[in-house]
C-alpha cells in the first residue's frame, strides 16, 4: 500500500512540477519576444552581405554533405552564405522553407508576415510551438531559425507586406519566396519583384494539392503574364474554409526551398516557365509548361502599365488576408444573433434549427436539436432533403397558433453560408415548394455560439 | 463531318469539385459537322459535365479568370491556332487547372 502511496505522490507532484516548468517556459518566450518586438518596430535597415572568400572550419563540418557535391561545392557554399531571401508569410509554405534555407546555411533570411501564432496553425506551420501562442509569426519564426543556425541573419518583419513598403523591402534581397495565403499580396509580391528585378519562387497549397513555379526568372513569364485577371473573389477559397493537410503545405515549401537554394547557389530553377502540380491523394507529381513571357504583360511587359505599387485589394477585390470574408447577403431583420436564439430556446418557443454545414464539419461538432441538411442539398434542391425539412416543419406545428408559421433558423460556421440557405427557403417558399415559414439566420453561426454563450462548444 | 473524338477531360485544383469531385473523366464527343474546338468542348462540357454553379467554371465563351487550361501539359496558349480555337485531336487529353492561393 506504501508503495502504491508513494507513487500517486510522485505522480502529483511531477505533474505539477511540470505545470510550474510550462508555465515558466511561457512567460520566458514571452519576455523574449517583448525584448525583440521592442528592437525591431521600424522596418529594419540592412545593408548587403559582404562577399565571403573561404569557410571556416567550423563551416566546413557542419555544411560538409552538401559541400561534397560537385554541383555545389565550397563555391556554392560560399555563394549561400553571401545570399539573402525574402520570404513573404510565415505560414504552412514559409516555416518548412526557412527552416530548409537557415539550416543549408543562407546568409540572410527576412520573415515578413503580420499575423499571430494559434492553435489551428501548429498542424502545418512547423516553426510555431504551443508556448507561442499569440505571438506575432514573424517573431516566432527567426527565434525558432535563429535556435536552428545562430550564423544565420534572420530580420523578422510583423506587418502586412504593403504597396508602400513591399518595393523597398523587395529591393533588400537577392531572391523572393512568395508563401502568402491570398490573393492580392500574390500581385504585390509579382509587381514588386518585377520593378526591382528579382526572381520569385512562388507555392501554394489547400486540401491535398499544391502548385509550384518560379517567376521572373531569367526572361520567363511573371506571374501576370499567366494570371492577367484576378479571379473573381468569391472563386477563391481559403484554408480555414477548404481544409489543407500540413504535409502538403510542407512538401510544397521544401519544393520552394530547394528552388530559391538552386538560384541563390547559381544552378538554375526547375520550375521557370513550368509549373509542378503535386496531388497527394494520388501520389501523382505532374509538371506542365507555362506560356512564355508574354509581350503585352502589364508588368513585365515591353510597355508595361505597372510602373508603381498599386491599391491590390481594390483590383482584387478582396483583402490581403486569408480570413473568412463575412457576406451580407440578408437584411438586418432576416437575422437574429447568439444571444437572441439563445433566449428564444430558453423560452421553449417552438421553432425549427436547420443546420446547412457539410457533413464533415457535424462530426466534428453539432448542436444536438439542429435539424442537418447540407447547403449543397438544398442548392440542387434535393427531393429527399426537402421531404425531411416538410416533415420537420410539420410536427413542429402544433407548437404554433393556428395559422401561424413555424419560425426556421438556420445555422452555419460562420454565417455566410446560413444566409444563402435562407435564400433559397424564401424562393421555395415563394414558388410554394414549401409552407409558408418565417426563415431567419444566425449572425456568425456556431463559432459565434461558442465565442459568446457555450465556451464549452468546440472552434475549428 | 468530323469523326468522333475521345478524349480525356480533367480538373484539378478545386475545379473538380464543380463535377461531382471526379478529376479524370473519359469522354468521347459525338461526331458533327464543325471540327471539335476548346471553345465548342467548353459548350459541351457545362451541358454534360457540369453539376453546379456554372459562373465558377465558365465566364463569357471562355474559362474564367484563374483557371489554366493544358493541352497535353502545355498552356494552351503555347499551340498555334491556340486558345478557344485549338481543334481537338483523337485522344488528347485536356486538364482544367484552378489555382490554388492558400499556404
Amino acid at each position: 500500500m506504501a508503495a502504491r502511496d508513494e507513487v500517486l505522490a510522485l505522480r502529483t507532484e511531477v505533474a505539477q512540477r511540470e505545470e510550474e516548468l510550462s508555465s515558466l517556459k511561457q512567460r520566458l518566450a514571452a519576455a523574449l519576444l517583448e525584448k525583440q518586438e521592442s528592437e525591431s518596430e521600424r522596418l529594419v535597415l540592412v545593408s548587403p552581405l559582404p562577399p565571403k572568400a573561404a569557410l571556416s572550419r567550423d563551416e566546413i563540418l557542419r555544411y560538409s554533405r552538401q559541400l561534397v557535391l560537385p554541383e555545389l561545392g565550397v563555391h556554392g557554399q560560399l555563394r549561400l552564405a553571401t545570399a539573402s531571401v525574402l520570404v513573404v508569410g510565415c505560414g504552412g509554405l514559409g516555416c518548412p522553407l526557412a527552416q530548409y534555407l537557415a539550416a543549408a546555411g543562407v546568409g540572410r533570411i527576412g520573415l515578413v508576415d503580420y499575423d499571430v501564432v494559434e492553435m489551428s496553425n501548429l498542424p502545418r506551420q512547423v516553426l510555431h510551438d504551443e508556448a507561442l501562442a499569440g505571438q506575432a509569426k514573424a517573431f516566432s519564426a527567426a527565434a525558432a531559425l535563429r535556435r536552428l543556425n545562430s550564423a544565420v541573419e534572420c530580420v523578422p518583419y510583423a506587418q502586412a507586406l504593403t504597396p508602400a513598403t513591399a518595393l523597398d523591402l523587395v529591393r533588400r534581397y537577392d531572391v523572393v519566396a512568395d508563401c502568402s495565403d491570398n490573393v492580392p499580396t500574390r500581385y504585390l509580391v509579382n509587381d514588386a519583384c518585377v520593378l526591382a528585378g528579382r526572381p520569385l519562387v512562388s507555392a501554394s497549397a489547400l486540401r491535398f494539392e499544391g502548385q509550384i513555379t518560379v517567376y521572373h526568372y531569367d526572361g520567363g513569364p511573371c506571374y501576370r503574364c499567366v494570371f492577367p485577371q484576378p479571379p473573381p473573389a468569391e472563386t477563391v477559397t481559403n484554408c480555414a474554409d477548404g481544409g489543407v493537410l500540413g504535409v502538403v503545405t510542407g512538401v510544397l515549401g521544401c519544393l520552394q526551398a530547394l528552388e530559391v537554394l538552386k538560384i541563390a547557389a547559381g544552378l538554375g530553377p526547375s520550375y521557370s516557365g513550368s509549373l509542378l502540380l503535386f496531388d497527394a491523394l494520388r501520389g501523382h507529381f505532374r509538371c506542365i509548361r507555362l506560356r512564355k513571357r508574354r509581350p503585352n504583360c502589364a508588368a513585365c511587359g515591353e510597355r508595361p502599365t505597372v510602373t508603381d505599387l498599386q491599391d491590390y485589394e481594390a483590383f482584387c477585390g478582396s483583402s490581403a488576408t486569408d480570413k473568412c470574408r463575412s457576406l451580407q447577403l440578408l437584411s438586418p431583420k432576416e437575422r437574429v444573433s447568439v444571444t437572441e436564439y439563445k433566449q428564444l430556446l430558453d423560452s421553449g418557443t417552438s421553432h425549427l434549427l436547420l443546420d446547412v454545414r457539410p457533413q464533415v464539419e457535424v462530426d466534428i461538432c453539432r448542436l444536438p436539436h439542429a435539424l442537418h441538411i447540407p447547403l449543397k442539398r438544398l442548392e440542387r434542391g434535393d427531393a429527399e432533403s426537402l421531404k425531411l425539412l416538410r416533415e420537420a416543419v410539420r410536427e413542429r406545428k402544433q407548437g404554433v397558433q393556428e395559422g401561424a408559421a413555424v419560425p426556421v433558423y438556420v445555422i452555419c460556421k460562420l454565417g455566410n453560408d446560413s444566409q444563402k440557405a435562407v435564400k433559397i427557403l424564401q424562393s421555395l417558399t415563394a414558388a410554394q415548394e414549401l409552407d409558408s415559414l418565417t426563415v431567419q439566420d444566425v449572425v456568425g453561426g456556431l463559432m459565434a455560439w461558442a465565442a459568446k454563450i457555450d465556451d464549452t462548444f468546440p472552434q475549428y | 463531318m468530323a469523326a468522333p473524338l475521345s478524349v480525356e477531360v480533367e480538373f484539378g485544383g478545386g475545379a473538380e469539385l464543380l463535377f461531382n469531385g471526379v478529376k479524370k473523366h473519359q469522354v468521347t464527343l459525338p461526331g458533327q459537322e464543325e471540327p471539335w474546338d476548346i471553345r465548342n468542348l467548353l459548350v459541351w462540357i457545362k451541358k454534360n459535365l457540369l453539376k453546379e454553379r456554372p459562373e465558377l467554371f465558365i465566364q463569357g465563351d471562355s474559362v474564367r479568370p484563374g483557371i489554366l487550361v493544358l493541352i497535353n501539359d502545355a498552356d494552351w496558349e503555347l499551340l498555334d491556332q491556340g486558345e478557344l480555337d485549338y481543334q481537338l485531336q483523337d485522344q488528347d487529353s485536356v486538364l482544367f487547372i484552378s489555382t490554388l492561393h492558400g499556404g
